[in-house]
């Protein structure tokens, strides 16, 4: 079965982001207005008061707040959404790991945004990167029609009952947030059709007042232990879920994005560049460009970067020749980008090759397609065996 | 992996039911004192078992007790009585048994 296509329209990413929460049908959403994700709260508050969205709206008086009322209502049993950026997520930080920790399949959206530290109001990704170790399964999206989509899936995701995880769904703050983009919205009926699938699995324990059960609370010793081996092994399993999830969203509604991670022009590559976000598309126009020239270059964008597609990167690099990671935030105390921090952890599994790390597109720089060409001319070069730097600050040369 | 670990929680998530011993924290032996009702000030108001941390006060109709398993003695009863019902005194006063 096939869905129908969707109605077509002109849409910031932050109103994209809205109105497929809204096709999710949340039960209950939290969400504290922050730059650049104000428009999302804001059209999700308009859809209530219009009744195009039948939901509980929880106005709160900061996100950490919309995270307890949203760990909450999902412990309660209820389909909930929330979204953030940067501050936000700073601010809420000790109730995300407790929602983790409880194991609560909250979606959020995160607008990608730098972090407290030096004030900066403009795009980056250290607000996600800053959380990684939080428990919660991240995803980096590329444009508005894929934040539609894995809003869509992150659904899938979250309320399996095998995973039972919150779903943080990234996407660049400013590039996405405010551009307009085309997008197709699928319609209400497929929506429901694909989330379907949750209402026939096994209920999830659930708060039931009066009753003498509670959740997280009982962390002590092996408590502890066990809670934390089974959140383990759950984003392990999310893996090849969100894989799965990608398929049967691509054979539903003729879109899929490589699940884990995409591979661009990966086949036949000799070299490979390694970026994430809205980076990606400009880095897609790079490879051609380079193909043109008759360099082999391949991209890997990176898509769920918790948990961290290992066995996926592997078999995507392994005999490549040069790698370069573009990372728009920074690994303090790392000599390189977090993500290059990453990609070596598994570098003994890809080869012994030249693994170069480069810092571009921090406080809303623009990661251009001059940047990325250099960064493939340097991958390309260090590729035959020439001399490279370790780690480039783009801006700061 | 051989995990040799017999599960505690039945549920994926960490869910427990608080009637279980294992779950329990024994939270009454942290106590360095104790609250002491005088039934004769106590006119029953209830804000002792409102601001109670562990919620241990058990309401016995005309009064509240405490129950000395889980009460940790933090005295927060004590201050906020209206009636100065209860008197904070220190355990060595006590014998084991209460």
């Amino acid at each position: 079965m096939k869905a129908k296509k969707g109605k077509v329209s002109v849409m910031t990413g932050n109103v994209v982001a809205a109105n497929a929460a809204r096709l999710c049908r949340p039960e209950v959403v939290a969400c504290y207005p922050i730059t650049p994700q104000s428009e999302v709260a804001e059209s999700l508050s308009g859809f209530v008061a219009d009744g195009q969205l039948d939901a509980e709206i929880v106005e709160v008086e900061g996100e950490n707040s919309a995270m307890n009322v949203c760990r909450a209502a999902s412990m309660a049993g209820a389909r909930v959404f929330t979204a953030t950026s940067s501050y936000g997520l700073v601010y809420m930080y000790d109730t995300v790991l407790e929602t983790a920790g409880f194991r609560a399949p909250v979606v959020m959206v995160n607008v990608n945004r730098e972090t407290p530290g030096i004030h900066a109001v403009s795009s980056g990704q250290q607000d996600m990167i800053s959380t990684r170790d939080s428990g919660w399964v991240q995803i980096i999206v590329e444009n508005n029609q894929e934040i539609v989509d894995q809003i869509i899936m992150s659904y899938r995701l979250a309320e399996d009952f095998d995973i039972q995880l919150p779903v943080m769904m990234n996407y660049d703050g400013y590039y996405l947030s405010y551009l307009a983009e085309a997008v197709e919205m699928p319609d209400q009926a497929d929506v429901d059709a694909f989330l379907a699938p949750l209402k026939k699995q096994p209920q999830r324990p659930r708060i039931i007042p009066g009753a003498s059960t509670g959740c997280g609370t009982h962390g002590m010793e092996m408590g502890y232990v066990e809670a934390r081996y089974k959140h383990w092994v759950a984003l392990e399993r999310a893996k090849k879920k969100v894989d799965d999830i990608d398929k049967e969203f691509g054979e539903y509604f003729g879109r899929s994005y490589g699940g884990q991670i995409e591979e661009y022009r990966m086949n036949d590559a000799d070299i490979a560049i390694v970026a994430s976000g809205s980076a990606a598309g400009t880095a897609k126009t790079v490879v051609d460009a380079k193909r043109a020239e008759g360099i082999k270059v391949g991209l890997v964008k990176i898509r769920l970067f918790r948990p961290f597609p290992e066995e996926r990167l592997i078999q995507a690099l392994k005999g490549k020749k040069a790698i370069g990671v573009i990372d728009r935030s920074i690994c303090f105390g790392w000599k390189y980008g977090p993500m290059c921090v990453e990609l070596k952890a598994i570098a003994p599994s890809i080869g012994s090759v030249p693994i170069l790390s480069y810092i571009d597109g921090l406080a809303n720089l623009d990661i251009t397609i001059p940047h990325i060409g250099r960064v493939v001319d340097e991958v390309n070069a260090a590729a035959k065996g020439k001399a490279y730097q370790d780690v480039t600050w783009i801006p700061m040369e | 992996m051989v995990i040799k670990h017999k599960m505690i929680f039945k549920t994926e998530s960490p869910w427990s039911d608080a009637n279980q011993v294992m779950l329990k924290l024994d939270t009454g032996s942290w106590r360095t004192e104790r609250p002491v009702l005088d039934k004769e000030k106590c006119n029953y108001c209830g804000l002792c078992a409102l601001y109670c941390p562990p919620q241990c006060m058990k309401d016995m109709s005309d009064h509240y007790e405490v129950n000395l398993a889980f009460c940790k003695g933090c005295g927060i009863c004590a201050k906020e009585c209206p009636k100065q019902a209860y008197t904070m005194k220190p355990e060595g006063e006590f014998t084991h048994e209460g």
